[in-house]
């Protein structure tokens, strides 16, 4: 694709000069956005044991915006995604270079400093399989409240109601809060465990592939309730359907083998993508 | 690769519907052979082991009544009681119970959550499914040599709960770490994904969900400690006890009263084995009634580990 696609776009730098940063090698684009920043990944890789997953990534991520990673099976956007919350120091091994700065603080959330548990308070995270506890509905959005050291019962009780009917489950579970977690379908349950991701009031909301395991009227259900979550909140979701990512987001990022391939605004990378592998994949040449 | 002609497959034809029909009369015919096998191991198993209860029910079934429970031994069989095994029976697994279980849960934790992945801790891991092989009488001998002379405990209901806490803590440990393997990842990131710390998962997310496993773990240590006799002669019990331990309740305050643990005891295995020891066929019959309340006791403690495990299913169902 020619390079005139770059003027088209509104770009700006970001109030980081990306010109100076020591990882970017010399002529890469700037994924500079017009938006304000919730996170900057700058320069970052990452390892599992030997194995580099990440290779140099860098991505903005807006604020209030989707923005969706999409690519291949093992290309590791879901690795990225779990970067955002430090989810890989659960297991031994794994390594991170490079920066993942939280705005407007601009705090590298991967620095070795940094105690997991802070970023995990503010950035939640939905999976791929609806995982609630086995507790009742109530206590499963409650349980991120309390991790929080929260212990008054009245603004537990408000702010879960205020969560439930956020995800739109309010009406569904209003008479049977106390019963498990378990007895609700699978839509429900990925729907209980977003206003379980919410109720603490995130800064960022990273999603894993949220559908891949629901039907289609509950995935619907999910997009609905992500495009009304959107306007409040930076999300970043993995998915494997393009058009879920053409539908709900902003900006979308195509990586490949651990590199990202290409950033843009949603409009740019499916209608008028610059790299061929970007537009081989999203029309479905390969991947 | 040149293209193959679909039409050119050497050979493979559709199965004919005979031999279709010779292929499940196969498949039919060895299930068949398999489940007749199954029924005749099973028959032969339960029918043994029935077998065993019926004798003792027949030989011991008249001589259970309220007197032979609460009798002390005699040296008359007729007026021969197990007052003080079925007490003390009670209280050392009572004393057994309340050493091992926590021990055994926090160890088992403590080894699948935090332990350094290294070569100490294999070693760790290795001994203690070893130590659940041990001979329970090498245990008798360390009782007797580290609580009853070394520690000065003496022959007691104490002694006694501590060698068959050490007996069966392995069994809890493995329980315990096999329960806690069991929670599936995906909540274990789950708590850890919301920013709860490690102490949190495992108390409210971990520790709850492998309860059941846990549970099942504690009640087979236990059934096998109740059945203990050669660690328990090991280090004394005796064998003739014609009074009771200090009961563990008082009406006055503190309520509680812990003199019964350094009181000499007598267990249910220990008074069989002397019943049978005796000569005289009178004793016998009563040695048959004790394993008979034996046995009770320990379907009874099956019986209220299955209902307090279905509770805890129907909680986290319902």
């Amino acid at each position: 694709m020619p390079e005139a696609n770059m003027n088209q776009e509104t770009y700006r730098q970001s109030e980081f000069a990306r010109a100076s940063d020591p990882h970017a090698p010399a002529g890469s684009r700037p994924n500079a956005i017009s938006d304000t920043l919730k996170a900057d990944v700058r320069g970052l890789s990452f390892w599992y044991d030997k194995f580099q997953a990440l290779k140099n990534i860098d991505l903005p991520i807006a604020e209030k915006k989707v923005t969706a990673l999409i690519g291949a099976s093992g290309c590791g956007k879901s690795t990225l995604l779990r970067c955002f919350n430090r989810m890989h120091d659960l297991y031994p091994g794994n390594r991170y270079e490079g920066e993942i700065l939280l705005l407007p603080e601009k705090q590298n959330i991967v620095e070795k400093g940094i105690d997991p548990i802070r970023v995990r308070l503010k950035a939640g995270m939905v999976f791929q399989k609806p995982n609630p506890f086995p507790k009742s509905i109530f206590e499963n959005v409650a349980s991120g409240l309390r991790v929080r050291g929260i212990r008054d019962r009245a603004v537990i009780a408000d702010r879960v109601e205020e969560v439930l009917r956020q995800a739109a489950l309010w009406d569904e579970v209003k008479d049977r809060l106390d019963q498990s977690a378990y007895a609700l379908s699978g839509g429900q349950q990925q729907r209980l465990c977003i206003a379980r991701t919410l109720a603490p009031e995130p800064e960022l909301i990273l999603l894993d592939e949220p559908t891949s395991a629901l039907d289609p009227i509950a995935t619907a259900k999910i997009e609905e309730l992500i495009e009304k979550l959107r306007d409040h909140y930076a999300i970043v979701i993995v998915t494997h359907s393009m058009q879920q990512a053409a539908r709900i987001s902003a900006y979308c990022a195509f990586m490949h083998l651990g590199q990202l391939v290409e950033f843009g605004t949603n409009q740019t990378i499916f209608t008028s993508p610059k790299e061929k592998r970007t537009q081989d994949y999203i029309t479905g040449r390969f991947g | 690769m040149a293209a193959v002609n679909i039409e050119d497959r050497a050979g493979f034809k559709p199965l004919s519907d005979a031999e279709a029909g010779r292929v499940v009369h196969a498949a039919k015919r060895r299930d068949f052979l398999f489940a007749i096998l199954g029924v005749f191991v099973l028959v032969l198993s339960m029918g043994m082991l029935t077998a065993l209860i019926v004798d003792l029910l027949i030989d011991g079934l008249t001589r259970i009544n309220y007197d032979f429970l609460t009798s002390f031994p005699s040296r008359r069989p007729a007026q021969a009681g197990i007052l003080s095994a079925w007490v003390g029976t009670s209280l050392v697994m009572l004393t057994t119970a309340l050493i091992a279980i926590p021990l055994g849960i926090m160890a088992g934790i403590y080894l699948e959550e935090y332990a350094p992945k290294n070569w100490i801790t294999d070693i760790i891991e290795i001994n203690v499914s070893n130590l659940a092989g041990v001979p329970s009488i090498i245990y008798g001998l360390l009782a007797l040599g580290l609580f009853v002379y070394t520690l000065g405990l003496g022959r007691t209901v104490l002694t006694a709960g501590l060698v068959l806490a050490l007996l069966i803590l392995p069994v809890v440990i493995v329980a315990t770490r096999e329960a806690v393997r069991s929670i599936p990842l995906i909540i274990r990131e789950g708590a850890y994904g919301m920013g709860a710390d490690k102490w949190q998962v495992i108390w409210h997310y971990i520790l709850p969900a492998a309860r059941p496993g846990i549970l099942t773990g504690a009640i087979v240590g236990l059934s096998r400690a109740i059945g203990e006799t050669a660690p328990v002669l090991t280090i004394g019990a005796l064998t003739f006890i014609a009074f009771l331990p200090p009961s563990p309740i008082q009406p006055e305050f503190p309520f509680l009263n812990f003199d019964w643990l350094t009181s000499p005891f007598t267990v249910m295995p220990i008074q069989m084995f002397n019943w049978i020891s005796r000569p005289q066929e009178a004793f016998h019959i009563n040695a048959a009634a004790t394993g008979l309340v034996l046995i009770a006791m320990t379907l009874t403690m099956n019986a209220v580990a299955i209902w307090i495990r279905y509770r805890l299913r129907s909680q986290a169902r319902s």
